[in-house]
């Protein structure tokens, strides 16, 4: 794989490499005994093997000119093993702590394995580093072939990449040495924030560059979608992310707002990284996937200017939803709550378009499990949405905040549109770059989509019925005039909820196993050509 | 020319693209978060409101540590039976020296914004040490290594002039004594003890948390958890009926 950068790149490569691997010393000098010295250990690891492997090849031949004809893929290979490795591992971690809500003392008895510490792991693990490789991947998989062109260079997709991942490792691995900011989506601490903001730079630029070779006039939409992901995310990211640390040689901080700013701050964020990293980044997928796989074009292009827009305009405004009743002015709460109504609008403007594409293709959807995938994903997308903006009310609210509604809301989309829409793209892209006619097995994808079917259906089935149950018990008076149950009371009856809550998970989980091991089985011993190419040839460097 | 006949002139252009996503982006943020800087109303001014000792921030920072903010709330909201069961709504104005607030997003436990005094220091160790010694069905996770944990204390005064930085009132008298501080609030026999006292106000609880000789984690975590709801009187003074 390394051959097949450029003399120029390779050595480019290298002083990056050194800069890494210099970068963690320094971090782990500074760091000594604090747990960002581990962290730099692990930076200096990674720039070190890195410059092994690199300076092993500064001896091998200049990769043959034909290779500019070609789209590169092979950083689209490696993102999607690392999403699904990720994928595993964080749905595995899921499922521990949703066992945990049902026999809490399931730990090791040590400081990382508790609750608190590995929950974040969960979230981290599934949204941003499943979800995040697997957007990352598709996009350069798509921007090649939407733009008929060959990424820019072959150098910054791996920085984007293996940068990424690196950052995805420090979170992770920190939660569980007690290192968190503790903002909901946000807790990895200052460096690790500061990292991400290089490592982002260079996607966004290395997506302009592949756009400005494109073979095409128009910049196809999901192109939009990977562009307001990609820049709204940077938005929220470095805006929350503003904290001053103790010292540089230590992890703690302390966030630059408080009380209800940072409420608002927060929320702001969280509901938009579930909107431009959950939602329009794998909104890019579907337009891309669905279309193609169905052999039919998107069903309206006006529909789809409407949607996108909306949907990069409205969403910005809802956050303050997740604070109805609260401190936070009421003001701020009314206008939270009208414009996620609104929401609905470019959200089932999307979901009803990509519906309608399969319009003419519903054999296919009936035969062909990849493509029901995306179905699913789309219904669910649509009904996640639904019941968003339906959340969003404030009486409404105010029964179902603080409950596990909120819990199977999340997972509702999660499991039943982020997800689904991955493994669907995923298995639409695997055989073309992996040069197969198809995935190794057919039959292993329907039992994939049947048991993630079931699990999605048991999880947000059993999560529905204990967050009414909670928010109803909460607010439950006796004919005395006063409060019906104690807390504790609500807690056990959430019990059987758990449990199912547990067996939907393990379905799911099992769901993604299976599609692991097809996938492996379909890219072990594959040849190495995508059959697709560039429609201009593109000038020798 | 119609909006849909410029939405086509734009996909031509990726710069011109990105820089209407930023535009379109902005707005929301801009109208619903810079008010909140500027409006006075939005947050109460409270006379008698304090900052957390150097123990209590200790403790505080163990709390966001453990991530215990996953599952219990610190925002009553302004609805009967939450106040009912909880106390007094929560107010802007005690979580305006929070970086960051932990108003949570989950009652898997119950919300515990107005814990304070509720339980005994000894009810709290056991509780921590393992919940189900205290309350048989519950679900929270143990968390022993508190208590076998000492305290790390030399670093407070960084830890509060960092605050400072961020607007947090503390003195440079609470900076130069933070350490100690934090070992006296949990030693209201020794000379340093009216230090506190001095520096945070009368109303600053002094007593050995864990019961323990010597000073640790879990003395941070009690402190935290005892002042919750404390830190003014203000919310029980005036009317709360929503």
């Amino acid at each position: 794989m390394i051959t097949c950068l450029t003399l120029g790149e390779r050595r480019i490569g290298l002083i990056l490499t050194v800069c890494l691997a210099l970068l963690g010393l320094v971090m782990a000098a500074l760091g000594k005994q604090d747990p960002m010295a581990v962290h730099g250990f692990m930076a200096l690891a990674l720039g070190g093997g890195l410059f092994f492997a690199i300076g092993g090849t500064l001896e091998e031949p200049a990769p043959d000119a034909a290779r500019l004809q070609q789209y590169y893929d092979d950083p689209i290979k490696v993102g999607i093993v690392l999403a699904m490795l990720w994928g595993v591992f964080a749905m595995g971690i899921g499922l521990w702590v949703a066992g945990l809500m049902v026999w809490p003392d399931a730990t090791f008895g040590e400081a990382w394995s508790s609750y608190g510490r590995l929950r974040p792991v969960h979230t981290t693990g599934v949204i941003f580093a499943f979800g995040g490789n697997a957007l990352i991947a598709t996009s350069f998989h798509v921007m090649q072939r939407t733009s008929r062109a060959r990424l820019a260079d072959q150098l910054s997709p791996w920085v984007v990449l293996i940068g990424y991942n690196l950052f995805l490792l420090w979170a992770v691995s920190g939660y569980l040495m007690g290192v968190t900011q503790s903002k909901e989506y946000a807790e990895p601490e200052w460096y690790a924030d500061l990292w991400l903001v290089m490592v982002w730079l260079v996607y966004l630029v290395l997506y302009l560059r592949t756009l400005k070779r494109r073979a095409e006039p128009h910049i196809y939409v999901a192109n939009w979608y990977y562009l307001a992901f990609i820049v709204v995310v940077a938005m929220l990211h470095i805006v929350n992310g503003l904290a001053l640390p103790v010292s540089f040689a230590g992890a703690k901080s302390y966030p630059v707002f408080s009380g209800v700013q940072d409420a608002m701050v927060q929320w702001w964020y969280g509901h938009n990284a579930v909107a431009f990293f959950m939602t329009s980044g794998f909104l890019g997928m579907l337009y891309y996937y669905l279309p193609v796989r169905a052999q039919r074009p998107i069903f309206s292009y006006r529909l789809s200017i409407i949607s996108f827009w909306g949907i990069t305009f409205f969403y910005l405004w809802v956050g303050s939803h997740h604070l109805h009743y609260t401190a936070l002015p009421t003001w701020v709460q009314n206008l939270g709550m009208t414009f996620s109504i609104m929401l609905l609008v470019p959200s089932w403007a999307s979901a009803g378009n990509a519906l309608a594409t399969l319009n003419g293709a519903w054999h296919r959807v009936r035969d062909d499990a990849t493509l029901r995938f995306m179905f699913v994903a789309a219904v669910f997308y649509g009904l996640s949405t639904f019941e968003g903006s339906f959340l969003a009310i404030r009486p409404v609210n105010a029964l179902s905040h603080y409950t596990d509604w909120t819990v199977g809301h999340v997972h509702s989309g999660a499991l039943g549109w982020l997800a689904m829409v991955t493994f669907g793209a995923f298995y639409s892209v695997i055989p073309q770059i992996w040069g197969r006619a198809a995935m190794y097995s057919p039959k292993l994808i329907e039992w994939h989509f049947w048991l993630a079917l079931a699990g999605l259906l048991t999880y947000v089935f059993s999560l529905w019925n204990a967050g009414i149950t909670q928010g109803l018990m909460w607010r439950t008076y006796n004919a005395a005039g006063t409060l019906n149950y104690s807390f504790i009371e609500s807690m056990e009856a959430m019990r059987p909820y758990y449990i199912a809550r547990f067996l939907g998970g393990a379905l799911f989980l099992a769901g993604i196993c299976v599609g692991a091991v097809n996938i492996w089985l379909t890219i072990r011993g594959a040849q190495d050509a995508a059959g697709d190419r560039p429609l201009v040839p593109q000038v020798a460097e | 020319m119609s909006l849909f006949k410029a939405h086509y002139n734009l996909e031509k252009h990726s710069v011109g693209f990105v820089v209407a996503i930023i535009l379109a982006a902005s707005v929301g943020g801009l109208v619903e978060i810079a008010p909140l800087f500027t409006i006075d109303e939005t947050v109460e001014t409270l006379p008698d409101m304090r900052v957390y000792t150097p123990l209590e921030l200790a403790g505080r920072n163990i709390y966001i540590r453990e991530g215990c903010y996953a599952c219990h709330s610190q925002m009553i909201r302004t609805l009967r039976d939450e106040v009912e069961r909880y106390g007094p709504y929560s107010l802007a104005a005690e979580s305006q020296y929070d970086h960051p607030m932990l108003w949570g997003s989950k009652r898997t436990g119950p919300d515990i914004a107005r814990l304070g005094g509720k339980y005994s220091d000894d009810w709290h160790v056991t509780h921590l040490t393992n919940p189900r010694a205290v309350v048989p069905t519950s679900i929270m996770p143990a968390y022993p290594w508190l208590a076998t944990t000492s305290l790390e204390v030399d670093d407070l005064g960084a830890h509060l002039a960092t605050l400072r930085t961020l607007g947090v009132p503390y003195t440079d008298a609470m900076i130069a004594n933070a350490p100690r501080d934090a070992m006296a609030q949990a030693r209201p026999d020794s000379e340093a003890a009216a230090g506190v006292v001095e520096r945070y106000g009368e109303a600053t609880t002094l007593r050995r948390f864990s019961g323990a000789d010597e000073l640790t984690e879990m003395d941070a975590v009690v402190a935290y958890l005892q002042v919750l709801g404390q830190l003014t009187q203000a919310p029980y003074t005036t009317e709360t009926t929503p």
